[in-house]
């Protein structure tokens, strides 16, 4: 898995509450069986004009220039500022891939749906959830300033202004972990595998009827 | 010492380590596979070189992509004409074969939604941890099963190493007491649960019904409540085990047989909450309060009862919730004030993972019997569940029902709940539709959702717009 320890980008700011991830994704390009290229996808409602399909052209397509990533001062960010419930909704893993695919690595929230950001950390992106009022007071100052841009670091769970000032944000040890190292998660439960075995064999004959049927 | 809730006894039960940094490895006791969040985990097992950990414990089945038409269904995966689609069913098939996995595929017997073929066909039980790759799972608690969503990088650890990495969630309990009135049911009450607490009011949490009227709750029920946990934030929904549970379960095909059913019996008399178990949220509610509900939103909290009108942004003191409300409104195309009643509808849907069991067909065929669809409905959809779902219903004859009123009966699947396949709504488009998610251009792009039960949805069709059932259903008795 992609590690993460230190990032400094654009903030783009995507302004309203609950954003799901039949928004961040729409169904039709679930049909893919590949993890990539999504990126041109990412937001397709809110993003072009016109009803997007797979397989398209997608530069020939209209763009809806009131969405912030279409803006030109907003080009190439890779810290998403977003509000409360943010990927709520389906588990599609698809949500993070078409973040990471369009070059986000950070998504900021004051809050996040349980599914999505437990997905974020198997693909690279990491989630920081802020108070409400920082949150707010990110959006003051990204809409006041042309191109804002922040310093992450994980290792310190710091975020570094560029008005000299530092917030900081709370993570899981264990989230921690994978994103700095990078952990091939499969592998690291799976050096458990005689715990794994001893508690099946166990479990086998306490709930007999849970094994062999199908 | 406080006592367990069903949820921690799930847990503890199925804990195989607890490591220090707060994860624990949780064993996973079933693994439901379908075609869309399956075909980059089987690759990313193929790219390790690593082998499923135990091929038992998987049961797949297509359902997110595929046709509901019986001439594209008859010919097969190759008969798919959308080609995108029939590669991923095809996909699925493939991975199946090449791991040796259970599947039902497209036509077979068994196939439907995954959440509905589960505890239809006994493959998923009380007591069992129960996950797949998508956010409905929860739907599996209602046998008193530990079930919910994951990612597809989780389905791939999952089927390579038979556990999940978890954290523990907390618990509450949403109690209601008291009884139903005529014309309520299960699709109403989770609909009030979710308008009381907000879309993200469950995150963290994994939910417990209680109280008399999920005790007096058939399991279909039941499974329409669980089903929605994820529309209030919480990835678990459970009901404890009764009687209602243990009668639903025995025969089913995949369910432990003599000594066996016995000895898991004893096992699953165990499964609830402990008299004196400590939640961290408590929420009640009382079953007469509850009143036939619409969503009138693009977010399954907004919703009201049908009795209601849209309300007004103006009124209301969060400049985040007035914007989102004059968001909605505004891609709804609905004014505040309106009656929910004067909301016409262009199509109706009946099926999803939420409302596609046979006593959903059975509530919404009542409702059609004798009537016609209204002259401004466009399409009226029903989809069965399941291939058991469409049999039964056939031998009840509520397909002719359905046909005569105008309606369309079609074949197993997910269809118009997420439009991945061509049944979708158009543009402005407002649809009646038993479904869980009432998102921007969730059924189609630019289509408008309106959540309701199936009785509901059925009464929209013959009235061409929202009705309260209870008014038809009290022209039958008068």
């Amino acid at each position: 898995m992609k590690s993460f320890k230190q990032h400094t980008g654009l903030v783009a700011p995507i302004d309203r509450a609950n954003v799901d991830t039949d928004m961040i994704i729409p169904k039709q390009f679930l049909k893919s069986i590949k993890r990539s290229g999504f990126g041109p996808n990412l937001f397709d409602e809110l993003r072009y004009l016109d009803e997007g399909f797979p397989d398209q052209d997608n530069s020939q397509r209209p763009l809806n220039m009131d969405f912030s990533l279409n803006q030109p001062r907003f080009k190439g960010a890779s810290i998403l500022l977003a509000r409360e419930n943010f990927g709520c909704g389906s588990s599609r893993e698809h949500a993070p891939w078409a973040l990471d695919d369009y070059g986000f690595r950070v998504v900021i929230a004051s809050s996040f749906a349980d599914i999505f950001y437990n997905n974020c950390f198997k693909n690279g992106l990491l989630p920081i959830v802020l108070s409400k009022d920082i949150v707010d007071s990110l959006f003051l100052a990204v809409d006041a300033n042309e191109g804002y841009e922040l310093l992450i670091d994980l290792e310190q769970q710091r975020i570094d202004l560029p008005d000299g000032t530092s917030l900081s944000f709370e993570i899981d040890a264990f989230y921690k972990q994978c994103l700095l190292e990078g952990l091939d998660e499969i592998g690291l439960t799976l050096q458990d595998k005689e715990s794994i075995s001893a508690f099946e064999q166990q479990w086998r004959k306490d709930s007999p009827w849970l094994f062999d049927v199908l | 010492m406080a006592g367990k809730t069903l949820y921690d006894k799930l847990w503890d039960s199925h804990l195989v380590k607890q490591r220090d940094d707060g994860s624990a490895l949780l064993y996973i006791d079933r693994h439901l596979l379908h075609e869309v969040t399956s075909p980059q985990a089987f690759e990313g097992l193929r790219l390790a070189g690593r082998e499923p950990w135990r091929i038992d414990a998987n049961l797949a089945t297509a359902d997110h992509n595929v046709p509901t038409t019986i001439n594209e269904r008859a010919g097969g995966i190759a008969a798919i004409s959308d080609n995108v689609a029939r590669i991923q069913v095809q996909t699925l098939d493939d991975n199946c074969e090449a791991f040796g996995i259970t599947e039902y595929k497209m036509n077979d017997a068994g196939q439907g939604i995954v959440h509905v073929i589960g505890p239809e066909q006994g493959a998923t039980l009380p007591g069992m941890t129960v996950v797949c790759g998508d956010s409905h799972t929860a739907t599996h608690g209602a046998l008193g099963a530990l079930a919910h969503g994951i990612g597809t990088s989780e389905v791939e650890h999952v089927l390579a190493s038979q556990c999940l990495v978890a954290k523990k969630m907390k618990n509450m309990l949403v109690r209601v007491d008291g009884q139903l009135g005529l014309g309520v049911t299960a699709k109403d009450v989770v609909l009030a649960v979710i308008a009381r607490l907000g879309t993200a009011g469950g995150t963290g949490y994994a939910i417990e019904f209680g109280g008399d009227v999920f005790r007096n709750m058939s399991m279909e029920g039941r499974m329409t409540v669980c089903n929605m946990a994820i529309e209030a934030g919480a990835r678990v929904g459970m009901v404890g085990v009764d009687d209602i549970t243990l009668d639903y379960v025995k025969g089913r095909k995949f369910a432990p047989k003599g000594e066996l059913w016995e000895r898991a019996v004893a096992n699953w008399q165990t499964l609830h909450s402990d008299d004196n178990a400590v939640f961290d949220a408590v929420i009640e509610f009382r079953g007469e309060d509850i009143q036939p509900q619409v969503s009138w939103g693009t977010s399954p909290e907004m919703v009201l009862p049908v009795s209601g009108v849209v309300p007004d942004p103006e009124q209301m003191d969060d400049p985040v919730k007035r914007e989102g409300t004059a968001r909605a409104l505004s891609y709804m195309g609905l004014q505040a004030g309106q009656a929910l009643t004067d909301i016409k509808v262009d199509r109706v849907f009946i099926g999803s993972c939420t409302n596609s069991r046979i006593e959903d067909l059975r509530a919404a065929a009542e409702v059609a019997k004798g009537r016609k669809v209204a002259a401004n409905v466009k399409q009226v959809l029903i989809v069965p569940g399941s291939q058991a779902v469409k049999a039964q219903a056939e031998a009840e004859q509520l397909d002719q029902i359905f046909i005569d009123a105008g309606m369309e009966w079609r074949e197993p699947g997910c269809s118009m709940c997420l439009a991945m396949n061509a049944d979708k709504l158009g543009a402005g488009e407002h649809c009646a539709s038993t479904s869980n998610r009432n998102f921007e251009g969730r059924q189609g792009n630019g289509g408008r959702t309106h959540l309701v039960g199936p009785a509901m949805a059925a009464a929209a069709a013959v009235a061409g717009h929202f009705v309260d059932v209870r008014e038809l259903m009290s022209n039958e008795t008068a």
